[in-house]
Formats: C-alpha cells, sequence, structure tokens
C-alpha cells in the first residue's frame, strides 16, 4: 500500500506497524508529527497505543523505560535540545539495557530553524554506547523503525535513531504494509540485577555494553542500510581520486548533484559509502580510504564522521566541513554540496547554472506574535510598568513569547533553555538586580519551571513571575498542556504566598488592573506569580472551525 | 516528465493546501514527489516556503538547487521575489499581485509589480478579488492553482479529481467552490 507521508508520519507509521505500545514525547519541531500521526491513527487508537504528551523529554524516557521493564515495545520522541533533558535516562538506559525494544527519535534542527543551538544528537548516541540509526529517505525511515526495535530486543539496548529537519518535514510517498505486527505481550523477563543501578550491579552491565560495542561495529559494517557502491576494485590498480562518505539526508544531496551536473566527458563513477548505521563501520571506511586518493565527508549537522575518519592524524587527505569545503555551520543543501563536488572536481562547474540575483526590494519578514494574542496585551502591560524603573531586566524563556524579543516589544533580556527564566531572574535577584521579572509560558513552566520557582520560595528571592498561560502548547501547533487548570494549586503547593498570587485575564480592557498588579507585586520584596490567563487565539479559532465543522 | 515548484507566502495564508493537492494529483498519476515544508516559527506571520518536486524519475533531493525551480507558485508579490535565486531561466512565476503588508519597511507595490514584469514568463492575478467577486472566497488560493496548471505540466483534470479527494470530507459545498476557483484560475492562464 502507497502513503504521502511526511518524514515523521512514515516514523510513527513504521513504529505502529513494527507493534509499538506506547509513544511518550513532549512536543517539539521538527518531531512534533510523529505523536500527533499516532495520536489520530485508527489502528492506534484501537489498540489504545499510549500516545498522550508528557510533561517532558526526561519523564517521557523514564515512561518508555518503564513500558520497556514490561515487555513491551516504546517510541521516546523529541527534539534535539530535549535529548539534554532527558540525559540523565538515555544515558542510563545503556546500563538498565531494555527488556521490550526502545527506540529513541531525534529530531535535529541545523541552521536552527525552530531552535537555540546545532547540536548533532549522534554524539550522544556514541557517548551513551548506544547504536545509532539516520535515515536517508522516507521510505528508509519508516522500514528502519522496525529494523530499530528488533535491532533493540536482540541487542538488549535502546536504538538512538536521528533525523534531521529536511528528513522530518519533508513527504514522500512510502510502501507501508498492508498489516501491522502484534504488540508484545507482558512479560516479567527484566532481572532486577540489571535494572538496579547500584555500582556493583551497573559496573557489570558496563563491562558488557563496553564489550558489546565490537559487536555493534560489526552489524553496521554488514548492515543493509550501510553500503558501498559502486564496488571498490579489488585489485591493486590505480586510486580514484576522490570518494565520498555520505549520511543521512547528506547522501540524498550528493546522489543529486552527480545526476543533475555529471561531467559528460569522463562517465567515471565516484565511489560512495552510505552511512545510515552506527557506530561507525571503520573497516568500510578503510576500504573507502585505501582504494581513493581523497574522501570527502558530507554529512548533516556536525563533522562527526569528519572527526572520526581525521583521527588524531589530522589526515590532510579528509575533505569536508572541517577543512572549509562545506560550510562549517548549518544545514547542507544541494547548493553548497554541489559547489564541493564541484570544486573538487568530480562533477561539472556550477557557473553552467545561470542563477538570477536577489531582488534589491525585498525585505525581511520575521514571525511575529499572531493579531489577538494573549501575549501581546502581557508585553504591552509589562513594558507600560516596567518604563518607571531604571534598569529593569526580564528574563524570557521558549515559546511563541520569546517573540517579545523583536519590536515592537523588545522586551526581553534573556532566552537561554526550558524554564531558564525563573532561575535565571533569581541568580540575577541574588546578585542584587531589581526589578528582576521572569516571563514564562504555561507548558514551558510545567516542563521545567517549577523546580525553579520552589528554589525562588525557598530562598523568599525577590522576583515577579509571570506565567503567560493561553492553555497549550502553541508554539509547535497547539498540543495539550500539562498543567491546564492547576497552575494556582501548584504555586500555592510549592509555597507561593497566596496574596502574591493572582490570575488576570490579559485583554486591553483590563489593562489599569493588570498594571497595578505588576507594580504592586514589583515593589514586594519576595516571590510574586502573575498568571494572565486567556486560550491561545490560533486554538480558539480552530476549535471554533471544527465546531462549525461538525454543525 | 519533472517539475520543481517553490510554493511561498506569508504564515498562514495556505501555501500548504495547494501542496496537498498538488501532492495528490502526483500521487495519482503514478508521479514520484518530495515535499519539504516549514513548519515551527516561521508559520507566525513570517514568510514561509515549499519545495515541491514532482517526477517520473526517482528523486533524489528534498530541496530544489539555485537556478532550476520551473515554477513558483506565490501567495504574495514581494515573496514571489524573495526566491527568484531558485528559478530556472525559463521558469514560470505564478502569484497573487496583492501585497500582504504586515512589516513597517513594505516596498512599493508598483515598484513590486514593474519587477515582476521584468521576467519572461509571469502570471500576476488579484486572487482574492477574483475570489470576493465569484463568491468563492475562502478558496483564493485554489484560483492561483489554477493559473499554474499548464507551468505544473499536469492535466486539468487531474486536479479536478485532487481536489475532490482532497476536500470531499469537507462536503459538496467546499469541493463544488475550489472546483470553481480551480476553473477562475485556469481561465487566467496565458
Amino acid at each position: 500500500m502507497k502513503k504521502l507521508l511526511l518524514g515523521d508520519e512514515a516514523i510513527a507509521l513504521g513504529a505502529i506497524d513494527a507493534g509499538l505500545s506506547g509513544v511518550y514525547a513532549y512536543p517539539g519541531t521538527p518531531s512534533t508529527e510523529i505523536t500527533e500521526y499516532i495520536q489520530g491513527n485508527t489502528l492506534a487508537k484501537e489498540r489504545g497505543i499510549h500516545s498522550r504528551w508528557c510533561t517532558n523529554e526526561k519523564t517521557a524516557m523514564e515512561a518508555a523505560l518503564g513500558m520497556s521493564f514490561m515487555g513491551k515495545r516504546a517510541l521516546v520522541c523529541m527534539k534535539h535540545v530535549g535529548m539534554n533533558v532527558c540525559a540523565d535516562p538515555f544515558v542510563n538506559s545503556a546500563m538498565t539495557g531494555v527488556n521490550g525494544g526502545v527506540v529513541v527519535l531525534v529530531a535535529d534542527d541545523p541552521s536552527m530553524h525552530s531552535s537555540q543551538d546545532e547540536q548533532d544528537s549522534r554524539f550522544y548516541g556514541k557517548f551513551a554506547m548506544i547504536p545509532t540509526f539516520e535515515p536517508s529517505n522516507q521510505q528508509e525511515a519508516y522500514d528502519m523503525m522496525e529494523a530499530a526495535f528488533d535491532y533493540s530486543e536482540q541487542q538488549c539496548l535502546p536504538v538512538l535513531m536521528r533525523v534531521t529537519t529536511r528528513m522530518a518535514h519533508s513527504r514522500a510517498v512510502v510502501e507501508v504494509k498492508e498489516k501491522a505486527r502484534p504488540e508484545n505481550g507482558m512479560n516479567y523477563n527484566s532481572v532486577a540485577a540489571n535494572w538496579v543501578l547500584l555500582p556493583a550491579n551497573a559496573r557489570k552491565r558496563n563491562d558488557k555494553v563496553t564489550a558489546q560495542q565490537i559487536q555493534l561495529e560489526e552489524d553496521a559494517a554488514k548492515s543493509k542500510y550501510n553500503s558501498l557502491s559502486p564496488a571498490l576494485p579489488k585489485g591493486k590498480g590505480e586510486k580514484c581520486p576522490l570518494g565520498i562518505i555520505a549520511s543521512g539526508i547528506a547522501y540524498n544531496y550528493v546522489q543529486e548533484s552527480l545526476k543533475t551536473l555529471a561531467l559528460q566527458e569522463n562517465g567515471q563513477e565516484v565511489p560512495i559509502l552510505k552511512i545510515s548505521q552506527y557506530p561507525l563501520p571503520k573497516r568500510l571506511v578503510r576500504d573507502l580510504l585505501n582504494s581513493c586518493e581523497k574522501v570527502m565527508v558530507v554529512e548533516e549537522g556536525q563533522p562527526f564522521i569528519e572527526e572520526q575518519v581525521r583521527g588524531v592524524f589530522d589526515s590532510q587527505n579528509i575533505l569536508g566541513r572541517l577543512t572549509g569545503q562545506l560550510p562549517r555551520t548549518g544545514e547542507l543543501t544541494p547548493d553548497n554540496v554541489a559547489a564541493a563536488l564541484s570544486n573538487a572536481g568530480v562533477i561539472a562547474p556550477l557557473a553552467t547554472r545561470e542563477v538570477q540575483g536577489v531582488s534589491p526590494l525585498v525585505v525581511a519578514r520575521p514571525p511575529q506574535l499572531c493579531q489577538g494574542c494573549g501575549h501581546r496585551d502581557v508585553y504591552t502591560a509589562l513594558n507600560e510598568v516596567l518604563k518607571e524603573y531604571e534598569n529593569p531586566r526580564v528574563f524570557g524563556d521558549i515559546g511563541c513569547y520569546t517573540l517579545g524579543f523583536l519590536p515592537p516589544y523588545k522586551a526581553i533580556h534573556s532566552c537561554v533553555d526550558m524554564g531558564a527564566s525563573i532561575t535565571i531572574a533569581k541568580g540575577a535577584s541574588d546578585a542584587g538586580q531589581w526589578p528582576a521579572v521572569a516571563i514564562i509560558g504555561d507548558s514551558t513552566f510545567t516542563h521545567s519551571g517549577m523546580t525553579g520557582l520552589l528554589d525562588a520560595v525557598n530562598e523568599k528571592a525577590n522576583i515577579t513571575v509571570i506565567i503567560s498561560d493561553n492553555l497549550t502548547t502553541a508554539m509547535t501547533g497547539g498540543q495539550d498542556s500539562a498543567g491546564t487548570n492547576k497552575f494556582e494549586a501548584i504555586c500555592l503547593g510549592l509555597g507561593v504566598e497566596p496574596e502574591h498570587l493572582h490570575v488576570v485575564v490579559p485583554l486591553p480592557k483590563n489593562m489599569p488592573e493588570i498594571t497595578r498588579i505588576i507594580r504592586e507585586e514589583i515593589n514586594y520584596k519576595g516571590v510574586s506569580v502573575i498568571i494572565p490567563q486567556r486560550e491561545c487565539i490560533q486554538t480558539f479559532k480552530r476549535k471554533a472551525k471544527e465546531r462549525k465543522l461538525k454543525d | 516528465m519533472k517539475t520543481d515548484i517553490i510554493l511561498c507566502g506569508v504564515g498562514g495564508q495556505g501555501i500548504l493546501s495547494i501542496a496537498t493537492i498538488i501532492g495528490e494529483a502526483a500521487m495519482n498519476e503514478n508521479l514520484y514527489i518530495k515535499q519539504a515544508e516549514v513548519h515551527g516559527m516561521s508559520q507566525r506571520g513570517g514568510d514561509v516556503q515549499s519545495n515541491l518536486r514532482i517526477s517520473s524519475d526517482p528523486i533524489a533531493s528534498d530541496l530544489i538547487a539555485k537556478g532550476s525551480a520551473d515554477v513558483i507558485i506565490s501567495m504574495e508579490p514581494m515573496e514571489a521575489l524573495r526566491y527568484l535565486p531558485y528559478l530556472s531561466k525559463e521558469g514560470w512565476v505564478i502569484t497573487s499581485s496583492a501585497p500582504f503588508v504586515n512589516i513597517p519597511n513594505y516596498p512599493d507595490i508598483e515598484d513590486i509589480k514593474a519587477e515582476l514584469s521584468k521576467l519572461p514568463h509571469v502570471i500576476a492575478i488579484d486572487i482574492e478579488q477574483i475570489a470576493k467577486d465569484n463568491q468563492v472566497p475562502r478558496s483564493a488560493n485554489v484560483i492561483l492553482l489554477g493559473a499554474a496548471q499548464k507551468a505544473l505540466g499536469l492535466d486539468y483534470a487531474t486536479l479536478e479529481n485532487a481536489i475532490r479527494s482532497v476536500f470531499g470530507r469537507k462536503g459538496e459545498a467546499v469541493v463544488e467552490a475550489n472546483i470553481k476557483a480551480l476553473a477562475l484560475g485556469k481561465a487566467a492562464q496565458k
């Protein structure tokens, strides 16, 4: 059966068809659509596959381990920076091992379309000694999901599957199975001595997993997802001038360039080692290196393979991002890959293709808060009050409201990671800053802001926290927010004083009330929490539309 | 057959639904498809684009190389200009002529029109106005699709069928409005 699927959807359907019992995830571009697809899938509903959003990536990873402990297959999805949040259970999951298969899907965002950094998750796989898969097209993403679950159970280790933005958010026709594999039954095969990571137990597991790496690398060398083509000549003839190592989606850009800009006069084929399964199979790399004068490494993200291949001898015959043939940062494109291959002489000069310049009329059109968005009213009120103070500082967080940095508001002075608004405000206050205001969204607050608020309450920090609650996880498209209707109770439970906890409705008509409260609470020497609460205008419109469609 | 298409506009203008219809049509024709979309932060009123490639042969890259797009379909005239470096020398630009002004430094629309008219193959039409005048106010993007039909290299009937299957679950009235819009766009072709 053929389906037109987004990379994320191919991954989701691949997991369902591989007998998935639960997906655990926190929304994050470009990984969100995986969980959304499972939430909407008929078979997943019939089977009762777990798909509700988790509070953060750490709770997601741990719940998946629980599912695996009981013998069933679990998928964990996140964006690359989410991996930092779940690093503790992820790294330790190699020590516990798995019972039911676990696949940890991480979607990296090179060029930072919607992210704060460009980290490459393959380093996490190597660091945690966990085998890593990296599909290069949607069909492979679908097929690999079952292979990854099988391999996870065979090796008793989780499998990391790494994709990047263009894989996650690109559609193609995928051939899918007619019938999904049944789910695993529950079992009690998990051995406590593996799962209780007391030092004495963990040392044994560490030795075992470390020894297992040789097998994992040999499996990668034999994997059908890693291939060398065309096959290298067996004899001791002349070396090829250039070979290519291409991983994941980069493989497609290499193929595109070789196809569209082939050198007519010289039909010589360029040997390409495609890498989609790690640990890096050194045997295949050596075969390529032995038969080529130079090798170019083309990979999306950081120079993960390139550094390993160069090694400490810093071989001058290895070309790529570290030597300037490809850009050191940012996404690969068919253009920068073609330029690198063209400069290396394996394809035609790029000058053969005419490219128009950019019209000087074109100006930037930055994203902005929607018309009618409650965050707008919050920033209007906050700016109104803060102009009364000499040196106010506002510590922002991750979400739509980060756009408050841009004109017309220019309202925030920091945005680092999920939950950091409250803790950075506290640190600034500890240093003597006043007013120190934190602004954080509802979903970000439950993701990673609550613990920081407890720190602030315990020390009676002189900060004002604004939880701008739009009842949803808006930036990623309006997913359920874990704390909806619970924020007052959470803040009171953490010890916020009732007289310094306020809920307001951010609308222009309420400006006098909101500005008065902000002013009073900034002047209060202690922790105050103000919760402006109004539904996201996008989810509001969507629900109105759905109601209309029903009627 | 190979058509490389850049779809562009401003976040929220509905370029992805044009992509969905073309994708459906291409799949029914047993063509290969690759379509890279933009999700996330840029959807909030910023410039958005999608690379859509359809071909009778397998497609390697999800992204279109500079100087090689066959068509730019744009919901907004300045956004059409933004992607000209991707257009091939003989490529087509099918664009809405009505500016979407949500920035303070939007250029003079007459300058934009003059710039567009320098291109060899352009269709610039006021799809919002045509949609209103013909009582299909929600189908402006499908008018644009109709105007791009020849440049896409797809049969008109193929697009019509794709509209039926894409909008089918929304009811017959929605299907008919979009088919009417497609015909209005077709009539605007040169």
